[in-house]
């Protein structure tokens, strides 16, 4: 058997594509649940180890620390194998969803905060003399800032989260890359596996791009 | 009649340092004070304690009766206090309309067209109004401290601090923000200004009030205060600054 036969196989890839599809949907499905719920927590979580009270801050620290240590593939197979014994079971998409959001709240929450730190004093102070309280400073005066500053991070996370979400495959979620290692078997030919490299990589490598984009925008703004 | 602003026996201290030593001093309504003294004297720090941007640690400060201090009244006071910075500190991402229209709107609860209308209406007052659309970043710090000031203007406040507002600007634009100042001055708003413009105070100012080290040292009208300062450090001072 040739090179071109055992990799690149027509056939064999024109037969797995329905399933690889099918896997790309569920990948981009879990990647986009993931990606929205870790920021709007993170967002929450960064606030709470900003600007709580002490034993808020405390515990919202504990929790970045520990989510930002323990492997997300540990997690993963904690929540889906270990969390049935006390009677929690969840889905595989369930599993590897909440997982991940976990892991990249605690991520996106260290962006924000870095966002947010980077805003001037004389910005708090100007909309406190307004008269701006807590929340009303932050959504009209220091998010919109902070925001635009961890556009490349966060869009970086993303990226992440993204790939994360081929972890999920562990936990029999029939995502991207569990598709192809089916397909792989089926045909007993490992072209299903490029194929879903290939498209792994249309997927993310645009988004690559576009952190490249925001960065170098972003270092021609604060000039 | 009541003074808008009273303080007694304030102190404030960091750590060790005291940097106001008992001050005591009323404002009445419609006065416009001048804050004087060399630099680490305690003048910005004795403003920054009427709208709360700074703690004290003992003493009083009440605006308009109430009590300035982090709690619930703090909303109230900072409404009726305005305040115009060094550094400006407009909102970078917002325009000149939308940094004077944001306290109408979000503090003040007016409607959209009543905060634009107020807005113009101030834009116009401080000469900004052909920049309204534009951003802090395009401004020159003469008009983003115009725009400024129309934002403290903007929550028709009973009194506004000016933090050294000429100290971060080329020297050429120095006149067109204390035009707009005496301008507002006129109009019988309370203002408490640091700054080092001596011309300025002399024209301007009701009352002088001269710091050192974190005490008042002397306190008159201008003509007494420039031609005939009691105090040997006021004398000295002046004599410092107005050689040149």
């Amino acid at each position: 058997m040739s090179l071109v036969e055992t990799f690149f196989n027509w056939s064999v890839f024109m037969a797995s594509l329905p399933a690889l599809l099918e896997g790309l949907w569920i990948t981009v499905l879990l990647g986009v649940v993931s990606i929205a719920a870790g920021m709007v927590s993170g967002l929450f979580m960064a606030l709470a180890r900003l600007y709580g009270a002490s034993p808020i801050r405390f515990l919202a620290r504990t929790y970045i620390d520990t989510l930002r240590s323990i492997p997300l593939l540990v997690l993963l197979v904690l929540v889906y194998y270990a969390l049935p014994f006390v009677g929690i079971r969840l889905s595989s998409f369930t599993s590897a969803a909440l997982a991940i959001s976990l892991v990249s709240c605690a991520y996106t929450a260290e962006i924000f905060r870095a966002g947010i730190e980077a805003i001037p004093k004389g910005q708090f102070e100007a909309a406190d003399a307004i008269g701006l309280g807590f929340f009303s400073s932050m959504r009209y005066v220091i998010l919109p800032q902070a925001f635009r500053i961890v556009v490349p991070p966060l869009t970086s996370n993303c990226i992440n989260v993204l790939k994360d979400t081929a972890l999920a495959s562990v936990v029999a979620m029939p995502d991207l890359l569990k598709q192809a290692t089916q397909a792989q078997a089926l045909a007993a030919n490992p072209t299903p596996l490029i194929g879903a490299a290939v498209l792994y990589l249309l997927l993310l490598l645009p988004l690559v791009r576009l952190v490249s984009y925001f960065e170098s925008r972003h270092r021609k703004n604060t000039r | 009649m009541q003074a808008l602003i009273q303080i007694q026996k304030l102190r404030k201290a960091y750590g060790t340092v005291d940097v106001l030593h008992d001050i005591d001093l009323d404002i009445r309504s419609g006065e416009v004070v001048v804050v004087v003294g060399p630099s680490g004297s305690g003048k910005s720090t004795l403003i920054r304690c009427i709208n709360s941007l700074e703690e004290y640690q003992s003493g009083i400060v009440l605006v308009a009766g109430l009590k300035v201090e982090k709690g619930p009244e703090l909303a109230k006071v900072r409404t009726e206090v305005g305040m115009v910075f060094q550094s400006f500190n407009l909102f970078p991402h917002l325009t000149a309309h939308g940094n004077v229209a944001l306290g109408p709107l979000r503090v003040l609860k007016s409607n959209k067209k009543d905060a634009d209308a107020k807005a113009q209406e101030l834009l116009v007052k401080v000469g900004m109004a052909e920049h309204a659309h534009k951003y802090p970043a395009q401004l020159s710090g003469g008009q983003q401290q115009r725009v400024a000031i129309a934002r403290a203007l903007a929550m028709e406040p009973k009194v506004i601090l000016f933090d050294e507002p000429t100290s971060a600007l080329d020297p050429e634009m120095v006149g067109e923000v204390l035009d707009v100042m005496q301008n507002l001055a006129k109009t019988g708003v309370t203002m408490v200004i640091v700054t080092h413009e001596m011309g300025f105070a002399r024209r301007v100012a009701d009352r002088i009030i001269f710091m050192e080290a974190g005490r008042i040292v002397e306190q008159g009208e201008p003509q007494e205060f420039f031609h005939a300062p009691r105090e040997a450090r006021t004398q000295a001072f002046l004599k410092a600054i107005l050689q040149h």
